[in-house]
């Protein structure tokens, strides 16, 4: 049986940073991840990552347009962190080699982004995620660590409340075997696709969320789901921030800059949240065209277009049939980020010894009600090291427990039984499609408690119709019949987690608007959710805010 | 938009060899071949495998040949492919490489070649206090490089690797242009020496066939033709077609001089 020190479950941005901690702590590491590492959902960050580099610019500045943007709801302390160690983190890539744009000086180029006191985001072009992601994956060839390609994990194996490893299935060959671990990190990224459209790619389905969950882990502030402004009408296909960076209008049917009503200061250049909302208001009432507003890029002229947004002008000719040097393009409000997720603290841990969580999948919390754009990246690199650093840390003083090879039987029965349902059994692509468009049209941008009802109730629903689901194919080599299904059974439980914090939360806060109760409401509601899984569904908690500089004060842009 | 998608089928675990399955579509106006692919495998027929992501040309996951030709599945829309209602659409692994099974390919031979070009920045001396000082225009040309999603387009349809296994292939090369045009990077030496012999650089004959495939604009082929250049300009020139390069300039300077 394999068996490491450390074991990172998801191979993105997070992930890899992780493992390269782990890595150079001298600790035997090894990734697993259902994609090669290069087709993570990192790839696809376009704008930039955020770190207080320029002269004039502090971390401190940094920090409150973060715990401003969180809506007070994201612990101080893990802010203070993500912001003061980003400039070192951001020097570190580039050190790596991330050919980041840069300045007439040579020093990186920083641009505007959405929320920020001050242009603090760095990017390479418009590729920023990929660019990152690739160099981190050069250096991990060069630290020749262990990497368990299209390989897929199934379960967590806990022992005496303690994390071992996991059960994971080898894609290309149907085997199924347990993959001991002193400690486990689990980076496996967003769950964009409970929802339909996003702007996540396919394989975000919550998977590694899920298992933390399933296990006990506690999910927190499943309820903030963040709506980028800019994603395209029919494929959901995310249009960079950087766009409105750079200069770029929002306009509606009558041709006006309606940003200006709802944020005077930023305009376009408000919190993504704020933004959304105000794209929402002015779609429903009948200023927006086709269902969408226009993005006009025009004025920014072909040179900076082709040059600083060469790959979004490539998505709207390919996608939307949009020359965006020519004509303003149609955009919408599409799910692109889940700011909850697996609780940890500032150091990456669970509630569980021996599993570590970082990145989208995990809620530290330093995005709080809402992410800033810029930092999500951020927190991959920041809370990604410190997590492979503590999660080595912590191998090092484990003792070794050998788990027995049984403890893959859960799992096989369990693919047994998918396989041996009645061939009238229900179908995953249904039941997916219908989970997105229930979450999309209830727990959307804007909610009220007889629509969260209404998805708690469609949740439970499509539960039953899983339990139903048949996998006909039943061969071992690449069943991506089989992983459907199974990540289908991930995505229902976190849906199931989001509608009930979301139908629980009685106030508007960050992405989490209310209709019914359309105010912020700090007496009752300055507090987390924490969801734990049981077999009747979600029981929430709550637990407190971490508020040691800021105190809360009306958002305004 | 009715179509029929033919697609290529090879499953290792049935004792049948590979054969080709039509798939009879209704698609939306707007459809990808990827979109077309997902709809078969969700409501016609789940044992089709294949993988893809982003559907964004970002993720490199969904590479196949489309009509015959190396493309992403989700750039490829099928109205750019189909003049009829009912045309066929035919889609199949990318070439050079083994399949696994039906359109998933095995691309280990295509990472191992990455993997030759040692791809990770090997800076020398003491690190600045700061960042590395470099000029935008060399970070903007490597940003093109980098641009390169490593989806296998090229290396599928490399016209010289389907005669020699053994060349390194536009993919990877075009990555370790991407290190010896960095100024950061100090291993160049090292790199063009590898480059220069047996597999590498020269043995490109430059048909442009790389160029023509990538979906990214990275153009390889260029890059191949770069690393040449720098490779004569640093001295690696023990090398027939390095010699024959050299020589003909000689013959060009000659000749344009006697014009004159």
């Amino acid at each position: 049986m394999p068996a490491h020190d450390v074991l990172v479950i998801g191979a993105g941005l997070a992930g890899m940073r992780a493992a390269l901690e782990a890595a150079r702590a001298g600790v035997d590491v090894a990734m697993l991840s259902k994609v090669q590492p290069l087709r993570s959902h990192s790839a696809a960050a376009q704008g930039g990552i955020n770190a207080a580099l320029g002269e004039d610019d502090s971390w401190e500045t940094h920090a409150f347009d973060t715990a401003k943007g969180s809506d007070y709801l994201g612990d101080q302390d893990a802010i203070e962190i993500l912001c003061k160690e980003a400039p070192a983190d951001i020097i570190e890539l580039e050190r790596m080699g991330t050919v980041f744009s840069r300045r007439e000086d040579g020093r990186i180029a920083q641009r505007p982004f959405g929320g920020a006191g001050f242009p603090r985001t760095c990017y390479v072009a418009d590729i920023t995620g990929q660019a990152i992601l690739h160099v981190v994956w050069e250096q991990l060839i060069g630290a020749d660590v262990r990497s368990y390609e299209e390989w897929f994990a199934l379960s967590l194996i806990v022992d005496d409340g303690v994390c071992r490893g996991a059960v994971a299935l080898n894609m290309r060959t149907g085997d199924v075997m347990p993959i001991q671990a002193k400690t486990t990190v689990m980076a496996t990224g967003g769950l964009g696709r409970v929802y339909h459209p996003t702007t996540n790619g396919f394989i975000c389905t919550g998977d590694g969320t899920s298992l933390a969950y399933r296990i006990g882990v506690p999910l927190m502030d499943m309820e903030f789901v963040q709506f980028h402004p800019t994603s395209l009408k029919e494929s959901g296909v995310l249009i960079t921030e950087g766009a409105r960076g750079e200069g770029a209008y929002l306009l509606n049917s009558l041709g006006e800059r309606f940003m200006s009503k709802y944020a005077p200061e930023k305009i376009e250049l408000a919190s993504r949240d704020v933004v959304s909302r105000a794209e929402q208001t002015e779609i429903d009432e009948g200023r927006g065209v086709d269902g969408c507003v226009l993005l006009d890029l025009r004025h920014l002229g072909a040179a900076r277009i082709k040059e600083r947004l060469p790959q979004i002008r490539e998505l709207a000719l390919d996608l939307a049939n949009t020359d965006v040097i020519e004509e303003p393009l149609q955009v919408r409000p599409g799910m692109h980020y889940q700011m909850g997720g697996i609780k940890t603290d500032i150091e990456g841990a669970t509630t569980i010894r021996g599993l570590y969580a970082a990145g989208e999948c995990a809620c530290v919390s330093v995005h709080g009600a809402n992410r800033l754009g810029g930092n999500s990246l951020l927190e991959t690199v920041v809370f990604g090291r410190r997590a492979g650093a503590a999660a080595s840390q912590y191998a090092r003083e484990a003792s070794n427990v050998t788990v027995p090879e049984t403890v893959v039987q859960r799992d096989l029965d369990q693919i047994q039984e998918l396989f041996s349902r009645s061939d009238q059994g229900e179908n995953a692509a249904a039941i997916r499609r219908e989970l997105g468009e229930t979450m999309r049209s209830n727990v959307g941008i804007f909610r009220t408690g007889e629509q969260l009802q209404s998805a708690c109730d469609t949740i439970g629903e499509l539960k039953k119709r899983y339990a139903r689901l048949k996998v006909r194919h039943t061969g071992e080599v690449f069943n991506t019949e089989l992983l459907s299904a199974i990540e289908l059974g991930f995505s229902l439980d976190l849906a199931e987690a989001m509608a009930a914090s979301a139908l629980a939360r009685e106030e508007s806060r960050g992405a989490h608007t209310r209709r019914d109760f359309p105010e912020r409401d700090d007496a009752n509601w300055l507090k987390h959710t924490v969801a734990y899984w049981t077999p009747d569904g979600p029981q929430l908690e709550y637990a407190p805010v971490n508020i040691i500089r800021w105190q809360p004060e009306r958002r305004v842009y | 938009m009715r179509i029929n998608l033919k697609v290529s089928r090879y499953d290792p675990q049935s004792d049948g060899d590979a054969h080709y399955q039509t798939y009879s579509l209704d698609l939306p106006h707007d459809a990808t071949v990827l979109d077309a692919l997902i709809q078969a495998h969700g409501y016609i027929d789940g044992s089709l495998a294949l993988r893809y992501s982003c559907r964004s040309a970002v993720c490199g996951s969904c590479a196949m040949r489309i009509d015959g030709q190396a493309r992403l599945g989700c750039k490829t829309k099928v109205v750019d492919l189909v003049h009829q209602e009912g045309q066929e659409v035919l889609v199949e692994p990318i070439g050079n490489m083994p399949t696994i099974k039906d359109l998933v390919a095995d691309m280990e031979s295509f990472w191992g070649k990455v993997r030759q070009v040692q791809p990770w920045l090997h800076p020398a001396g003491p690190e600045p206090e700061r960042e590395y000082l470099v000029p935008h225009a060399t970070m903007l040309d490597l940003a093109g490089a980098m641009n390169c999603i490593m989806c296998g387009a090229c290396v599928s349809d490399c016209t010289v690797l389907e005669v020699d296994p053994d060349f390194v292939a536009p993919a990877a090369l075009a990555k370790a242009y991407r290190f010896v045009g960095d100024p950061r990077d100090q291993a160049d030496g090292d790199r063009l020496r590898a480059l220069t012999e047996y597999g590498g650089v020269w043995d490109c004959t430059r048909c442009n066939m790389c160029v023509e495939v990538c979906q990214k604009g990275v153009a390889p082929m260029d890059r191949i033709l770069a690393l040449r250049r720098k490779a004569i300009e640093d001295g690696f020139q023990d090398h027939i077609a390095a010699r024959h390069v050299i020589e003909f300039e000689e013959q060009q300077r000659k000749a344009s001089w006697m014009g004159v």
